[in-house]
């Protein structure tokens, strides 16, 4: 197939995202792309709306020019078909199948387009001919006592306030968890006027760590040491906010919201040590524990996982279903130089061409680079298992549902269940709003490890069948057939159609 | 004949069957491939109807499966302890809605039919509908109220009937499939062969749902059960607004019919946890689980017309099960005529939830050569109108 015959449909508008969707338009492919927010960006180039310009955000964001210059492009290119706020909430299989895998293109790709809230959302259904999966990751936080209280916040939500409104979730923060992402955090707050009390890493000083130990700060732009924000962090921030290793945030405490945390020194596996607890008083705490990849799409495109679960991709981002493409943190968690490379590769090859051609030399190059900086940060900062050291018989699990640890563990003391599902239809863990975004791999941890002989019933948490909420009235509408070929023009002619109310 | 039993299959027919043979005192081992409550149990409504079955042999043993439930759920609830989660049973009665003219008439007379052969079913007007109902939309032609349908959780109910039959000293093995049969020199089935040796017992019953057919077939025999796909659609939590199983006439069709094209109807109702359950969708797809979306709007535009104000809830997640399809719409329990020691307790389509305690009490009795409460030769594997579909024909 000539190239712009080929319609490439990526979905996600995060780093990514971007560079698939440009690297498929530099080979001449037509492309839509989809994003759920109202802006381009993703989390990582969350920013402020285009009404409130901020010269500052060059210094927030890593890779600011690199957004600017991609986003601008786009959206100046008649090829390129954008869409804002689009929720892709289902993808149907191809219907064809060879030994049960499905072969030729992808299926429909299911979307609701305008505010989530917003009523006249319209529906649509995508065929394109090659689908690139950006979807990216949100951050995981474990459980804790105190952890539902009003004040606590995940690392990412605190950044997206910060980063997307300049608004500091609280005047003394604590930020608590493992990884690198919490200094971006402790840094975005700061710019908001938070006065950050410390950042919290419980991982002890592995190899790594102790090579960024002179100066962490750095950190925030990872392998890409010269950027503005880290020069900013360096300067300012490095004898301001204490960084202390081997710490966590055992309890946050308070009636109606946050009050105050205790902080625990931890073992090398992350239990608490008893007698370390020190209490400080605080009005929010931002808790990350490192990333969850947002997979519901990929496995109702029918992708394989790799065992650390991950979509596993070839030497182009091709996934196991033919024409259907992963980039960025979705296939692992790198960071966005990586993110970047990926797409490069991923939109490259989905318009067409072919993983070994020279044009992706460098983005090879660089993806091998970053994915190697990927497993060290991993083995650095991932999550030990004695975490759930933290837990005490009444602590929410399932923030949703409201299920306590002891209420899941009686439920599989009583049942003798070994079934992720079966469990869950049982406690309601994991089937609230979230439907297990947050919890799903804690509950699948404290399980696995819980249950003589582990869980058995091969269930995972990440299957969302229904990716997004979708109304009911949404549902029972017919989909506008498939705008890239029925066109724009038609599309917001139905689409100002159904805003006028039910007929 | 040694007083021992291999069920094949942990779901909700398995463990009430266990459960019975156990109290009885027969030595059971359940084997599952997967889980208990891992296939169709975990993926299923929880229905204990009477509305949807006109007089034959498939109501008589609904009618006598809801003597049972009530009884059943308070012994269950006693000897496995507050610990253990509720089964959910809601005695809370079905209203079933024409919606359309040419569906009133059709509702009305099988109505008249069930009542005939002693169910409970009260034709109602359009105002009391509504008293019932307060939500209902303005499409109510006709409406018959059974006040003998009931709920439960099928899950928790599939576990309680496990977690009470291992008390009884039933044996549970999952992950545990079938690889094959061990016969005598007669040909008759003394036990299977699992991945861990040989597993040897006086008879085997297969209760393995959609699946019974594949474990038949690896036993030596044919069994025309099928699956039927169903789906179902779960909204966010809100104000109990529902309080009855609410259907459409329609359902009444899909489920009977042999048609294995896409077939909507609309069952409405709230669960104990405030989520509104809609199902449902009939397809023949073969094991096929991938997600229909033209079946969804069709239930979701379905469930509209019954209650108006769900057009603007959210739904957060649809699940999917397989039913156990019998050409002839009738469950197969007791002995297979073709091979001794071969049981089946298999093929109740959409309907295996409410009817697993009565199949239980069927099988229990057959096998202890008691003489069953209800006959038990309408269901018989030698049955007249299952005889031409038990020649392979694939």
């Amino acid at each position: 197939m000539n190239a712009s015959n080929i319609q490439v449909l990526v979905i996600g508008a995060g780093p990514a995202g971007l560079a698939a969707a440009r690297a498929a338009r530099a080979r001449g492919a037509s492309v839509t792309l989809l994003d759920s927010s109202d802006q381009l960006g993703g989390q990582f180039w969350r920013h402020l709306p285009p009404e409130r310009p901020s010269a500052e955000e060059r210094m927030l964001h890593h890779g600011w020019a690199t957004f600017r210059e991609l986003s601008e492009t786009l959206e100046a290119d008649d090829g390129c078909q954008i869409f804002r706020g689009a929720q892709v909430w289902a993808i149907e299989r191809s219907p064809e199948r060879v030994d049960g895998t499905a072969v030729g293109l992808p299926g429909a790709v299911h979307v609701v387009v305008g505010e989530p809230d917003g009523v006249g959302r319209q529906r649509l259904a995508l065929r394109p001919n090659a689908i690139v999966l950006a979807t990216g990751a949100h951050d995981r936080t474990l459980p804790f006592p105190g952890w539902d209280l009003p004040g606590v916040f995940t690392g990412g939500a605190a950044q997206a306030l910060a980063k997307g409104e300049r608004l500091a979730v609280g005047r003394r923060v604590v930020v608590a968890g493992a990884g690198p992402f919490l200094l971006p955090v402790a840094a975005a707050l700061a710019t908001t006027g938070a006065t950050v009390l410390g950042v919290f890493e419980a991982n002890r000083a592995a190899a790594l760590v102790r090579g960024w130990l002179p100066n962490p700060w750095e950190l925030v732009g990872a392998a890409n040491k010269g950027t503005e924000l880290a020069g900013y962090l360096a300067g300012h921030l490095r004898h301001r906010i204490p960084y202390r290793l081997g710490r966590a945030v055992v309890a946050a405490h308070g009636s109606d919201r946050v009050e105050s945390v205790t902080i625990a020194s931890v073992a090398a596996d992350w239990a608490p040590i008893p007698g370390t607890e020190q209490r400080i008083e605080v009005d929010a705490v931002c808790v990350s524990h490192g990333f969850t990849p947002r997979l519901e799409l990929a496995i109702a495109a029918g992708c394989a996982l790799t065992a650390d679960r991950f979509v596993k991709v070839d030497d182009g981002q091709g996934t196991s279903v033919s024409s259907v493409f992963a980039a960025g943190e979705i296939t692992g968690i790198g960071g966005v130089d990586l993110a970047l490379a990926e797409g490069r590769v991923a939109g490259h090859v989905a318009a067409g061409g072919t993983a070994s051609d020279r044009e992706l030399r460098q983005d090879r190059r660089r993806r091998r680079t970053f994915r190697g900086f990927a497993a060290r940060l991993e083995a650095a900062h991932g999550i030990r298992s004695g975490w759930p050291g933290m837990l005490t018989d009444g602590t929410i699990v399932c923030r949703c549902e409201e299920v306590s640890f002891s209420a899941l563990c009686g439920a599989a003391e009583s049942t003798g269940s070994r079934s992720l599902r079966s469990l869950k239809l049982s406690t309601r863990v994991g089937l609230g709003i979230c439907q297990g975004r947050v919890c799903g791999r804690t509950v699948e941890e404290l399980l696995g490890r819980r249950l003589v002989g582990g869980l058995g019933d091969g269930v995972t948490a990440d299957r969302r069948p229904i990716a997004a909420p979708i109304r009911l009235g949404e549902l029972a509408a017919d989909p506008v057939a498939d705008v890239a070929t029925s066109g724009v023009d038609e599309f917001d002619q139905r689409n100002s159609e159904s805003t006028r109310g039910p007929t | 004949m040694t007083n021992n039993v291999i069920i094949v299959g942990a779901g909700i027919i398995g463990a009430a069957c266990a459960r019975a043979l156990a109290v009885a005192g027969v030595e059971v081992t359940v084997i599952d491939r997967g889980t208990v409550a891992g296939g169709t149990s975990a993926a299923c409504e929880g229905n204990l109807l009477i509305s949807d079955k006109g007089p034959g042999h498939e109501l008589v043993l609904a009618q006598y499966a809801s003597t049972l439930w009530k009884h059943t759920v308070a012994e269950l609830a006693e000897q496995l302890g507050d610990t253990f989660p509720s089964v959910e049973y809601d005695p809370k009665g079905g209203l079933v809605v024409a919606t359309t003219v040419t569906g009133a008439g059709p509702l009305l007379s099988f109505a008249a039919g069930q009542r005939g052969a002693g169910v409970d079913a009260w034709t109602i007007d359009a105002d009391e509908a509504r008293r019932l109902e307060p939500d209902l939309g303005p499409a109510v032609e006709a409406a018959v109220y059974y006040p003998e349908d009931a709920q439960v959780q099928p899950t928790i109910a599939t576990e309680a009937l496990m977690a009470s039959a291992r008390l009884h000293g039933a044996r549970v093995l999952e992950n545990t499939p079938v690889l094959g049969p061990i016969h005598d020199s007669a040909g008759a089935l003394v036990g299977v062969r699992i991945p861990s040796g040989e597993l040897r017992a006086g008879r085997v019953l297969v209760a393995a749902g959609p699946w019974s057919g594949q474990v038949a077939n690896l036993l030596g025999v044919y069994l025309p059960v099928r699956p039927r796909r169903g789906e179902l659609l779960v909204t966010t939590r809100m104000r109990h607004r529902i309080f009855h199983k609410v259907y459409d006439a329609d359902y009444v069709g899909a489920v009977g019919s042999d048609d294995g094209a896409l077939q909507t109807s609309s069952v409405v109702e709230s669960t104990a946890s405030g989520t509104v359950l809609i199902g449902s969708s009939r397809q023949q797809v073969g094991f096929d689980s991938s997600l229909r979306v033209d079946a969804l709007s069709e239930i979701a535009a379905k469930a509209i017309r019954l209650f108006p104000f769900l057009a603007d809830v959210a739904v957060m997640r649809s699940y999917g099960g397989f039913r156990p399809f019998m050409p002839d719409h009738l469950p197969v329990i007791g002995e297979d005529p073709r091979m001794p020691g071969l049981w089946h307790a298999t093929g109740h389509e959409g309907a295996g939830i409410g009817l697993s305690l009565a199949t239980a009490v069927l099988i229990r009795d057959l096998m202890l050569g008691i003489i069953p409460p209800i006959d038990a030769s309408p269901y018989s594997a030698s049955r007249a109108s299952l005889a031409p579909h038990l020649v392979d024909v694939a």
